[in-house]
């Protein structure tokens, strides 16, 4: 494959030795929500929850193709039943409930069971009393094939963090290329703390709908992780191999 | 008039009547020609307007003509009070937001406001609102919390606007938080899509106890062309896009997003304002009469559970559809 950053013909195999990693350049390649539980979490410590909720198709969409049918082709493509795979873990033993939207999964949309997952996981990460841990990957924001349900699954996964709020939780954003949309217009940047990685697309608008709307050059660097630490929206960039490291430091910091 | 390309039947008519009127016949023959012709209007009229499509419905909430913020400003609430500031970055004319009165009800209204003509629609954004807009509406929403106003939100917007400017004052940001903070504000919230319900745009003031829609209005995740745009890849298929997308008030009713659907006068709400207002008006006061008694942590549960209750999906468990949504 080709590295997107440096285009330099590189080994998947070895990128994946170094976490999904560009060994020529260090960019920050896609990695699937399961090897992200195995990066983040201690090993053998993840239990999921709510596996079992499938998606439905309320609106019978159908663009080019069926939205069931769509659903099926990626269920069998990426091995996940939807965009998010969410449960409890530890790292560095200490206890977390986590969260991970996958890119791969019809571009990492949020539908009614990415919404329904991560609000139940929030509502029992505030029951529990449980640091509350989400990384995001989306580039397709609320999923279009089930209409303004997937747009209220933005409030509603943004009320259950304000209700997550209000009884004190923690919760730690961390943001992947592409988080944007309705996704980053959500939970995303809601933290407490928001860490993204270096180089990844963050914002509301896509670069396309930006440009078509001015018709003027988007600036070099806009809407990467380094423009949102420049204007202010994030806390830290942080390197993968440090992601841990830092979550369980930030968790200390607050004495959770 | 500017007639849309469906109401050509009733451009056509009106026409036939002015011609009719002009000629001050008053023989039993003319009078007569003139009330068949009246009547005939009203059928033609209730039928097109009784099965638009989606696209056509689009093509209503966007009329130029259509009631926008500022004239149910006028013909809804006895005063409106315009409060400018977002004490942060600038005055966004694509937001209003102001105290009220509602009868004899104090309120605190926002609402998109796209203008009607050119100067007016470049200065407005087309209402599309920037992130000061979404902290203006937040500001006062904490101001009408603290002293205890009812809010009341009027949606209209095509979406926040997708600029430069924009994602470097936090889009994303201002929209999150405002849902987040509208979920838990302590005081009575009304929404009402009054033309277009452009997705996170119009979230961004769309989180309250009652959400209802204008009869023509449109409420989606993205706009018919965008969403063709992306999954057809193609502009063009919007018309196909907004059958897809389902975003009609009817659809939204029966998906239980919307608790009511404000029914509008014969021919659309661009035909008679006042009339939408009153309709509007009524709405709004029926809410806020069961909103303002009820006990804060009541209300608040109301909501939550309001928004919490929206998705449908399968648990392999029970193998059936869990939609808890009506
Ligand atoms: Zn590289």
């Amino acid at each position: 494959m080709r590295c997107p950053d440096c285009s330099k013909a590189i080994f998947r195999k070895e990128a994946d030795k170094r976490q999904g990693i560009c060994p020529e350049c260090g960019y920050h390649l896609y990695v699937s929500a399961k090897n992200r539980v195995e990066q983040m979490l201690d090993a053998g410590t993840f239990e999921e929850w709510d596996g079992d909720l499938r998606p439905a198709d309320p609106l019978e969409f159908k663009d080019k193709k069926p939205y069931a049918k769509r659903l099926v082709a990626e269920q069998k493509r990426t091995g996940l039943s939807d965009a998010a795979l969410t449960g409890t873990g530890m790292i560095r033993a200490r206890r977390v409930a986590v969260g991970i939207t996958d890119s791969a999964f019809i571009m990492g949309s949020m539908g009614s069971v990415v919404g329904e997952r991560l609000t139940r996981l929030i509502e029992r990460a505030t029951e529990q009393d449980l640091p509350l841990i989400i990384v995001s990957g989306s580039g397709g924001g609320a999923r279009m094939h089930e209409g303004i349900l997937s747009l209220m699954q933005m409030a509603k996964v943004s009320a259950a963090l304000a209700r997550y709020d209000q009884a004190g939780g923690l919760y730690i954003s961390v943001l992947t290329h592409p988080t944007m949309g309705g996704v980053a217009a959500s939970f995303a940047l809601l933290g407490d703390v928001v860490f993204a990685e270096p180089k990844a697309l963050i914002g509301f608008a896509g670069p396309r709908t930006i440009k078509a709307t001015i018709r003027l050059e988007l600036p070099e660097g806009f809407q990467t992780s380094e423009f949102l630490l420049k204007h202010g929206y994030i806390d830290r960039i942080v390197r993968r191999p440090n992601l841990k490291s830092e979550i369980a430091r930030t968790i200390d910091y607050c004495g959770k | 008039m500017d007639y849309l390309p469906f109401e050509q039947p009733i451009a056509d008519l009106e026409a036939e009547i002015h011609d009719l009127e002009s000629q001050q016949d008053e023989s039993a023959e003319a009078v007569e020609l003139l009330r068949q012709k009246k009547s005939e209007l009203a059928r033609i009229t209730d039928e097109i307007y009784s099965q638009l499509t989606p696209w056509q419905t689009v093509l209503v909430a966007r009329h130029k003509n259509r009631p926008h913020t500022i004239d149910y400003l006028s013909l809804v609430f006895d005063e409106f009070v315009e409060l400018h500031g977002d004490k942060f970055f600038g005055d966004d004319r694509a937001m209003r937001t102001g105290f009220a009165k509602l009868d004899d009800r104090k309120v605190l209204v926002i609402g998109h406001q796209k203008g009607r003509n050119y100067k007016e629609r470049t200065e407005n954004f087309f209402g599309c609102a920037h992130p000061e807009g979404y902290r203006k509406a937040m500001s006062k929403m904490r101001l009408a919390a603290k002293y205890g106003l009812p809010v009341i939100c009027l949606i209209d917007t095509p979406g926040a606007y997708p600029g430069i400017g924009a994602e470097e004052r936090g889009q994303a940001q201002v929209i999150a938080e405002n849902m987040y903070e509208m979920s838990r504000l302590e005081t009575p919230i009304v929404c009402v899509v009054i033309g277009e319900g452009g997705s996170g745009g119009a979230l961004g003031i769309g989180v309250g106890d009652r959400v209802a829609m204008m009869q023509h209005s449109y409420y989606s995740v993205i706009s018919p062309e965008g969403c063709a745009g992306i999954l057809w890849k193609n502009a063009e298929f919007a018309e196909k896009a907004a059958e897809a997308l389902k975003f009609t008030s009817k659809n939204l009713k029966r998906l239980g997003i919307v608790d009511e659907v404000i029914p509008e006068p014969r021919g659309g709400a661009h035909r008679d304002h006042h009339m939408t207002a009153s309709r509007l008006k009524q709405f709004l006061g029926k809410s806020l009469k069961n909103l303002c008694d009820m006990p804060t942590d009541e209300l608040l549960n109301q909501r939550y559970e309001k928004f919490r209750q929206i998705g449908v999906f399968l648990e392999e468990t029970s193998q059936e559809e869990t939609s808890l949504a009506d």
